[in-house]
C-alpha cells in the first residue's frame, strides 16, 4: 500500500527518530511510504489554545498536502484525533465548501500508526526485537478521542525479547495538555510527578507511548531527576531489529 | 449573571498553585475521590445499557432544551394549578429578594436549607443575612462549611477538602451543644449533627431547596438526597421556596427512569441514594401549606445560545467530572472560584458570569483536555469540546482587554509559530535554527537558562526542554529519501544545512542523555 | 412583600416575559411559532432496559430483599399468614430497647389485623393513631411508626410511600428513629420503569432506599443521620410458599 506519513511538527523539529521509524517499520511490512513536503501542522496547539483563527490555513495546508492518498499515518494519537475530530468542524465553520469536502474526503484515511497496522493492515507482530523491560503510557487521546484501545500493548507484546510492564493508573493524564503546562505548570508539575514515580514503580527501563508530547513532558522530568528511565515513541520499539 | 460570595478572587492558575501548597489538602482530596472513583465505576458497570441510558437522557435534555419555552409554560401551569405560586427570577438579586420578601411574609427571621446549587450560585445566605434572616444549612456537608466559615470546594460533597479530624475540630469549636468526647467517627459526627439540627426542623415554618428535577407534565419537582435533611426541609416547614434552574426540567414523570438510574450511581455510586421525595404544588393535611417556586436564569439564557456551550445546560450536578478530572483531584474545588467547581464548572461557570473578568477566562484552561470528564459524565456533555469553543470566545474576549496580563506574550508567541507553521519553508528554516543551537541547551535540555525563559519558566522548574536533533525529519527525507517525496511536492531547497553526519540513533528520544 | 415576590404583579410579569423573551431567542423560536412537540419528544431514542433483572427469569421478591439489605435495611420475609406475630415481635424488640413508655405512631387505613398481635408481644405498649395529627415534637417522642408502602423495586432496593392509606402523611414516617414497613410481594416491581408508571405524580412520593445515611465524611457511607436511622422491613410473601 502507498501510505503518506503526516510526521507532525513536533516529531519532525523535535523527534525525528520517531518519523523515521515509522519510515523502517512499514518498509519493513513492505509498503511504499511517501512523504507530503509541504506538510507543517495539524494546528492542535493554536485550536486547543482558543486561536481557532490561526488553526483554519493549517487545516488548510493540511488538506492540500494530504489530498488524493488512499492511508495517511501519523505517530502522533493527539495530532490524528485533532485531524479526525476537529478538522471538519472547522473546516465547516469557514464557510469554504470546496474545503470541507476535501477535509471531508481526507479525515477517514488519518490513522495513528499502531490503528493503521492492527486495523488497516491487520498486522500485530511487525518483526521487532528489544529485549528491554518496557511500561507504556496511553495518552489521553489515545484512550478516549481515538480510543485506539489496546491496539499498541497487542503489538508490544509481538515484539521479541520486550518485557512488558504494567503502568500503575495508566489511564490517568501526565499533566501536559499543551499550553496547559506553561499556563498552569504547578498543577502540570504535580500530575507529571505522579505519572513519573508510577513510572519507576514498574522498574522499566524505558517508558513508550504513542505521542511524542506526552513522552517530551514526562521525558524531561524524568531526565531532570536522572531517573535512568529512556523514553521512546511505540514506532521506535517497532522499529527496533536484532 | 452574578456570584456575589466569589468576587475578587484570584484566577486559577494562583488559586492552584495555593492549593497545591497545601498537603493535608491534595490527601484528602486524592482519598475522597479516589474512594469514590472506583465505587462509581462498579455501579456503573453493573447496568449493562448504561451508554443507551446515557444517549437517552441527553436526548431528552437536548429536546428539553430546545423547547423550554413550551416546558416552563407547562410546568407554570400545573404547578399553579396544584396550589403553588410560581415567581420568575432574572438574576440573583431578584431570586435572592423573592425568598426574603417571602419568608418575612411568612412572618419568621430563620429558614432551614437543603443542600442547593442555585441558592449557592445566587448568594441567597448572605442576601438573607443581610436581610436580618438566619439560613440554616442542613446537609451535613454544608453544615461543615457553614460552621468552618468556609466555602464548599464541591457539587455533591461541599466540604470534600476536610478530613475527619478537622470536621471534630470545628464541630466542637462551633457548635455549642456538641457532645463532651466527640471522636472523628464518622457516624459519631453524623450523631452530633442530628442532634444538633433537631430543634431547628422541628420548629421550622420556612423551608428552602432547589430540585434535581422539574416535571413539566405534571408539575412535579424532586429532590434526591441521603440524610433525611431534604425531608425535613420539603416537609414540616409551613412555607416551602424552591429554587429551580429553568434547565433543570424534564418534559415527563417518565423520564424519571432515566435519570433516576443514571444521577445516584454516577454521584454517590449508590444503586439508589436513601431518600427522593417528589411534590407536586401542596397537598392538604400533609407538608407545607403554601409552596412557591422560583425559576432563575441567572446567566443560563446566555449559555442557552451558544450551540456548543449549551450542552453544559444538561448537566444534572452529580459531580462524576469532579471525582475523575486529575487537576480537580490536585487542586480541589476552591480554585474555580465559583459554586460550580471542577470540569462542568469550568465550562458553567465562564457561561453563567460571562467571560470578562480575568479569573472567568483562565477557567476554562484549567484543564488538560484529557477527555475524562467526557467519559464519565452521564448527560455526555463533551467538555473538552465546549473547553476549546470556550477558549476562543476568552482569546477573542481578551482582544479587546484592558488588563494586564500574560496574553500579549502568549498571544505574540503562538503569532509566530503560527506564522512559522503556515509554509514549509519558514518551518524547515526554524528547524535549522534549532538544530543549529542545540548545543546551547546543555546536557540532556537542563542547561541553566532554559529556567529563565519567558512563558516557559514554569515548565523547566522541574521539566528539561528537549534538545532539538542535529537534522529534522524532513531535512532527513530530503537528504535520502528525497525520490519518494509525493510527485505534486517540489523537492526541498535547503541551503546552508547543517552537515548531517551522524547516523540515526536508534534510541531517539531528544531528551535523552547524549 | 416586594413587588417580584407577587405573582402577577407588574415586576413580576416583567421578569417573566424577559426570561421566557431570552429562552424564545436562544433556542431561535418565536413565540407561538408551529411546532410538534409532542412528536418530537415521542420520537426521542429510548433503547435502555425496561428492568434489568427480567421478571420471567429472576425471583424480584428476592432480589429486593437482597438489595434493601445491601443498604443496610434489617430485611426479614415472613408469610403473610405469619405477619401479625412478626409484626408484634419487632415492636416488641423495639418498645424493650425504646424503655418504659415506649409508644408507636400508626397511620389511618392499616390492613386490619396487622396490629391484632402487637398486645401480646408487649403487654402495655401504646399504638397511637394520627388523628388528630402528632405535632413533630410528640412524633419526635415516639418509638417507631408502623407502614405500609404503595410498591416497591427490586433493582435498587427501594420502598416507596406515595402517602395514601396505610402510610399516612410524609412526616410520619420521617420524625420517628424507627420505621417498620411492610411490603407485600405483590407489590414489588422489578425496576424503575414499571414502578414509576404505578405512581400518581399528583401525590406525594417518597423513595427510601435503607435507612438514612451520609457520604459527606471522606466519602464514607455512614447510616443514620435525620430520618429513621433504622429501616425494618418485612416482605410479606404468599402463604403457599410457607
Amino acid at each position: 500500500m502507498r501510505i503518506a506519513l503526516f510526521v507532525t511538527c513536533l516529531t519532525d523539529t523535535l523527534y525525528p527518530e520517531a518519523g523515521k521509524s515509522v519510515v523502517r517499520v512499514l518498509d519493513r511490512l513492505g509498503h511504499q511510504v511517501v512523504f507530503p513536503m509541504e506538510q507543517t501542522c495539524c494546528g492542535q496547539l493554536h485550536f486547543n489554545t482558543g486561536y481557532r483563527a490561526q488553526s483554519l490555513p493549517l487545516v488548510r495546508g493540511f488538506a492540500e498536502a494530504f489530498g488524493g492518498f488512499d492511508a495517511i499515518v501519523t505517530p502522533s494519537a493527539s495530532c490524528a484525533a485533532m485531524v479526525r475530530e476537529y478538522h471538519p468542524q472547522l473546516a465547516e465553520e469557514s464557510g469554504d465548501r470546496g474545503l470541507a469536502r476535501a477535509v471531508a474526503e481526507i479525515t477517514p484515511r488519518v490513522h495513528e500508526l499502531s490503528m493503521l497496522l492492527t486495523d488497516v493492515l491487520g498486522v500485530t507482530d511487525v518483526g521487532a526485537s528489544f529485549p528491554h523491560r518496557v511500561t507504556y503510557h496511553p495518552s489521553c487521546h489515545s484512550l478516549r478521542m481515538l480510543r485506539i484501545g489496546d491496539a499498541p500493548l497487542r503489538l508490544l507484546r509481538s515484539v521479541r525479547g520486550l518485557d512488558l510492564s504494567e503502568l500503575p493508573a495508566a489511564d490517568v493524564c501526565c499533566g501536559f495538555g499543551g499550553t496547559f503546562s506553561v499556563k498552569n505548570p504547578g498543577v502540570s508539575a504535580a500530575m507529571c510527578a505522579d505519572k513519573c514515580a508510577a513510572v519507576l514503580s514498574t522498574g522499566a527501563d524505558v517508558l513508550c507511548a504513542a505521542d511524542s508530547s506526552c513522552l517530551m513532558h514526562i521525558g524531561g522530568a524524568l531526565a531532570r531527576q536522572r531517573a535512568g528511565v529512556t523514553t521512546m515513541h511505540l514506532a521506535e520499539i517497532l522499529a527496533s531489529t536484532r | 449573571m452574578s456570584m456575589p460570595t466569589y468576587l475578587g478572587m484570584p484566577a486559577f492558575p494562583e488559586a492552584a498553585a495555593e492549593a497545591l501548597a497545601n498537603p493535608q489538602l491534595r490527601r484528602n482530596l486524592a482519598h475522597a475521590t479516589g474512594t469514590i472513583r472506583t465505587k462509581r465505576a462498579a455501579a456503573v458497570a453493573e447496568l449493562t445499557d448504561w451508554d443507551e441510558l446515557r444517549a437517552a437522557a441527553k436526548a431528552i435534555k437536548d429536546h428539553t432544551l430546545a423547547n423550554l419555552d413550551h416546558y416552563l409554560l407547562q410546568l407554570e401551569e400545573k404547578v399553579t394549578a396544584a396550589g403553588g405560586q410560581v415567581h420568575w427570577a432574572d438574576g440573583a438579586a431578584e431570586a435572592n429578594a423573592i425568598v426574603a420578601s417571602l419568608t418575612r411574609a411568612a412572618g419568621t427571621d430563620t429558614v432551614v436549607k437543603v443542600k442547593s446549587m442555585a441558592t449557592q450560585e445566587t448568594g441567597l445566605n448572605e442576601a438573607l443575612a443581610a436581610e436580618g434572616i438566619t439560613a440554616i444549612e442542613t446537609d451535613l456537608a454544608e453544615l461543615i462549611v457553614q460552621l468552618g466559615r468556609d466555602r464548599p470546594s464541591h457539587i455533591l460533597v461541599p466540604a470534600i477538602h476536610r478530613n475527619r479530624a478537622e470536621i471534630r475540630e470545628i464541630f466542637r469549636r462551633e457548635m455549642p451543644d456538641a457532645p463532651a468526647g466527640l471522636t472523628d467517627d464518622p457516624a459519631e459526627l453524623a450523631a452530633a449533627a442530628r442532634s444538633h439540627l433537631r430543634r431547628a426542623f422541628l420548629s421550622a415554618t420556612v423551608g428552602v431547596s432547589g430540585a434535581n428535577f422539574a416535571i413539566a407534565e405534571t408539575g412535579s419537582l424532586v429532590v434526591l438526597e441521603s440524610e433525611g435533611n431534604g425531608r425535613m426541609c420539603l416537609t414540616l416547614p409551613e412555607t416551602l421556596i424552591s429554587v429551580v434552574g429553568i434547565e433543570k426540567l424534564l418534559p415527563s414523570w417518565r423520564d424519571l427512569e432515566v435519570f433516576l438510574a443514571l444521577l445516584p450511581r454516577s454521584s454517590t455510586a449508590e444503586r439508589m441514594n436513601p431518600y427522593i421525595s417528589t411534590w407536586t404544588g401542596v397537598r392538604p393535611g400533609d407538608g407545607p401549606r403554601a409552596f412557591h417556586l422560583v425559576l432563575l436564569d441567572n446567566g443560563r439564557t446566555t449559555a442557552l445560545a451558544d450551540k456548543i456551550g449549551r450542552q453544559a445546560l444538561r448537566c444534572i450536578k452529580c459531580s462524576a467530572c469532579l471525582n475523575v478530572c486529575p487537576v480537580y483531584e490536585r487542586v480541589g474545588g476552591h480554585a474555580y472560584g465559583s459554586p460550580y467547581p471542577g470540569p462542568i464548572g469550568a465550562i458553567l461557570t465562564p457561561q453563567l458570569r460571562g467571560m470578562s473578568s480575568a479569573a472567568d477566562q483562565a477557567l476554562p484552561y484549567a484543564s488538560t483536555l484529557c477527555g475524562a470528564c467526557y467519559d464519565v459524565c452521564p448527560v455526555a456533555i463533551n467538555i473538552p469540546e465546549a473547553l476549546v469553543h470556550l477558549r476562543s470566545l476568552a482569546v477573542d474576549s481578551r482582544r479587546h482587554a484592558r488588563f494586564q496580563t500574560d496574553f500579549p506574550a502568549e498571544r505574540l508567541a503562538l503569532g509566530a509559530v503560527a506564522w512559522t507553521l503556515r509554509g514549509r519553508r519558514r518551518l524547515a528554516f526554524a528547524q535549522r535554527a534549532a538544530s543549529a543551537s542545540r548545543k546551547l541547551f546543555g546536557a540532556s535540555g537542563s542547561a541553566a537558562w532554559t529556567r529563565r525563559l519567558p512563558l516557559l519558566g514554569g515548565w523547566t522548574r522541574t521539566r528539561n526542554l528537549p534538545v532539538p536533533p542535529p537534522e529534522s525529519f524532513r531535512a532527513w527525507w530530503a537528504r535520502t529519501r528525497q525520490d519518494d517525496a509525493s510527485p505534486d511536492s517540489p523537492p526541498e531547497i535547503a541551503p546552508g544545512l547543517p552537515s548531517p553526519g551522524t547516523a540515526p540513533r536508534q534510541t531517539g528520544s531528544g531528551t535523552a542523555d547524549e | 412583600m416586594s413587588d417580584w415576590a407577587r405573582p402577577g404583579s407588574p415586576g413580576a410579569a416583567v421578569s417573566r416575559e424577559r426570561v421566557l423573551g431570552r429562552v424564545r431567542a436562544a433556542i431561535g423560536r418565536a413565540q407561538g411559532a408551529e411546532r410538534d412537540v409532542a412528536a418530537e419528544y415521542a420520537a426521542l431514542p429510548r433503547g435502555y432496559l425496561r428492568a434489568h433483572h427480567d421478571p420471567a427469569e429472576h425471583d424480584i421478591v428476592a432480589l429486593f430483599a437482597e438489595r434493601a439489605a445491601d443498604y443496610r435495611a434489617v430485611v426479614e420475609s415472613v408469610t403473610t399468614a405469619a405477619l401479625p406475630a412478626a409484626i408484634a415481635r419487632v415492636i416488641a424488640d423495639r418498645a424493650r430497647a425504646g424503655g418504659t413508655g415506649a409508644w408507636f405512631a400508626v397511620p389511618a387505613g392499616l390492613p386490619p389485623g396487622w396490629l391484632s398481635r402487637v398486645a401480646d408481644g408487649t403487654p402495655g405498649v401504646r399504638l397511637a393513631g394520627d388523628d388528630p395529627p402528632l405535632s413533630a415534637l410528640e412524633l419526635d417522642s415516639c418509638a417507631g411508626v408502623v407502614t405500609g408502602c404503595a410498591l416497591a423495586i427490586a433493582e435498587t432496593g427501594t420502598i416507596v410511600l406515595d402517602h395514601g392509606p396505610g402510610q399516612g402523611r410524609r412526616a410520619l414516617t420521617l420524625v420517628p428513629d424507627f420505621h417498620l414497613v411492610v411490603v407485600r410481594h405483590d407489590q414489588v416491581a422489578a425496576d424503575l420503569p414499571d414502578a414509576l408508571a404505578g405512581l400518581d405524580p399528583a401525590l406525594p412520593q417518597t423513595l427510601i432506599s435503607g435507612p438514612s445515611a451520609t457520604s459527606d465524611i471522606e466519602l464514607v457511607r455512614v447510616e443514620g443521620v435525620h430520618g429513621p436511622r433504622t429501616l425494618h422491613v418485612l416482605i410479606a410473601t404468599a402463604d403457599c410458599q410457607g
